[in-house]
């Protein structure tokens, strides 16, 4: 049954460029002052650093760059911050929430 | 799941609006709270009770509303703009059919310019590819098609409506090619349980990111219809696993939400996520309720947003405050630990069900009416299915409105 599914499971590695679709919002609510990812149906809690990601996933930059960039801001070090944004990623792509 | 690693995104488990699964995780209680306090997060519009489809489970009430009470563009915009200032973040286009409205157009971009998340729940078969255009371009976000089945004479049969099948395939196609997010709702019962992994199959094959596998809820004319509709346990069961079976072969590829027939579950599910935290519903002439079943509780008064603001309702009104939180309850709610889990059910139901709204919904395992219900339901659907009383005005006036 799976031969007929054109679709593929879409897997985040250090060198996607992450993006959300056009009707995936991250969106900062004025009312609750927080940051929130609006979805078909679903509204999404990003907590501070997972904000700081998707704030850089544009469809231009790499995984792997933005975890670079972060690692500054965060004083981490890369082979810590990398895993846990890929799976960050994966985990959001799997919900439909980022293409990549 | 590994507790270790963090979890960085957590889904809100307030359902946003028409969604009522089983399975919404509530992963982060506090963020709810802080989210659901001053404001709810999804209005549902029923912008219309007209609709060509006579689907028996329709979950409009049994006294649809006439065209000619319905609200004007220029209110209906209005409360896009209170809502959105109040702090509502997704608003659900749904009817009857809302396409029925030629001024859906105006009422969407209104909504989109306000920066509302905004989701139209359409039958589908009155729409040209000019206005899904038309709308995609004023901003709407995403279109939810429902389906009776997958098997055209049946799908026919269900909703009272020839070749409507043929019709959405053709709407969901242009929805894709429009580059829109796409979820198919499919009402499930005993009529169409069977046709499960093909609508599945089905939904995939259009495109569509989600679908709903929707167990009837029996209020209003599913209620009315119960005997007609109601899967045997068996039947649920089988269905149930193949859903989770293709949920885990179809990750990342489709989102398959499920709501779970409440006579088969253990507990009940949280109705709206609760009575007056997290949604709100107003009917196509303005009476703004806490679920869209409420008007089926006798005596219950509701405000209009045609007299008061929609702020002022939500905060204050009585309809609202009646059953917000844990309170007004009884036992065995009042000293249950899942009280704040479920908050005691349906309040729709128990009123049907129990004639008193306070009581806990008997879908759940600890009511004592459960048992009784459950039988019922057992009952019922061995038995073979009654005739389809069709929604349509004046309707249910000729068929017998107790269901018990
Ligand atoms: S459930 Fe059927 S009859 Fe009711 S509004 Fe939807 S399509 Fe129309
Ligand atoms: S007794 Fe009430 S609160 Fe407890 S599980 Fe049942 S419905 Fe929910």
């Amino acid at each position: 049954m799976d031969e007929s599914i054109s679709k593929k499971r879409t897997v985040v590695t250090q060198e996607s460029r992450v993006a959300f679709p056009p009707h995936i919002k991250l969106h900062r609510d004025a009312v609750r002052q927080q940051w929130l990812i609006l979805a078909p149906e679903r509204v999404f809690h990003p907590d501070e650093i997972s904000v700081a990601v998707l704030k850089q996933c544009d469809g231009t930059r790499t995984v792997a760059e933005i975890a670079e960039k972060l690692t500054h801001e965060y004083q981490a070090t890369i082979d810590v911050i990398q895993p846990d944004i890929l799976d960050m990623l994966q985990d959001l792509a799997d919900k439909g929430l980022v293409d990549a | 799941m590994d507790e270790q690693t963090p979890k960085h995104v957590s889904e809100s488990g307030m359902p946003v609006g028409a969604r009522e699964t089983d399975d919404a995780p509530v992963e982060n209680q506090a963020n709810e709270e802080e989210a659901c306090a001053r404001a709810p997060i999804g209005m549902l519009c029923e912008l219309t009770h007209r609709c060509p489809l006579q689907c028996p489970y329709c979950s409009n009430p049994l006294d649809l509303e006439r065209a000619n009470t319905e609200m004007t563009t220029e209110q209906w915009q209005d409360l896009m703009r209170q809502a959105a200032d109040l702090g509502v973040l997704q608003i659900h286009l749904s009817g009857g059919e809302p396409a029925a409205r030629k001024d859906l157009e105006d009422i969407v971009k209104v909504a989109a310019e306000v920066g509302l998340y905004t989701n139209l729940i359409t039958a589908a078969v009155t729409l040209t590819r000019e206005r899904v255009e038309k709308l995609r371009d004023l901003g709407l976000d995403h279109v939810q098609i429902s389906i009776q089945d997958v098997e055209p004479g049946n799908a026919d049969k269900i909703s009272g409506y020839k070749n409507g099948l043929e019709k959405k395939i053709e709407v969901a196609k242009w929805v894709k090619e429009l580059g829109m997010p796409l979820t198919i709702n499919a009402p499930i019962h005993r009529h169409n349980i069977k046709s499960v992994p093909k609508m599945i199959d089905f939904a995939v094959e259009l495109g569509a990111g989600r679908i709903e596998i929707a167990h009837v809820q029996y209020y209003a004319w599913a209620l009315l219809n119960r005997a007609a509709l109601m899967p045997t346990r068996e039947g649920f069961n089988e269905a149930a696993k193949y859903v989770e079976a293709a949920r885990e072969r179809l990750k990342g590829i489709l989102v398959i939400d499920a709501v779970v027939p409440d006579y088969y579950a253990k507990y009940p599910k949280p109705c709206m996520g609760g009575w007056g935290r997290g949604i709100v519903n107003i009917t196509p002439q303005g009476r703004v309720l806490p679920c869209h079943a409420a008007e089926s509780i006798k005596g219950m008064e509701f405000d209009n947003i045609k007299d008061k603001k929609l702020a002022e309702i939500w905060l204050n009104g009585d309809a609202f405050n009646k059953y917000r939180g844990t309170s007004w309850m009884k036992e065995p709610c009042r000293s249950c630990d899942r009280k704040e889990v479920d908050y005691g059910g349906c309040r729709c139901q128990a009123f049907a069900l129990t004639g008193d709204a306070t009581n806990t919904d008997p879908a759940c395992s600890l009511s004592s009416l459960h048992e009784e219900w459950a039988n019922v339901a057992e009952k019922e659907s061995h038995a073979p299915s009654t005739d389809f009383v069709y929604r349509r005005v004046g309707g249910a006036k000729k068929a017998d409105t107790n269901p018990a």
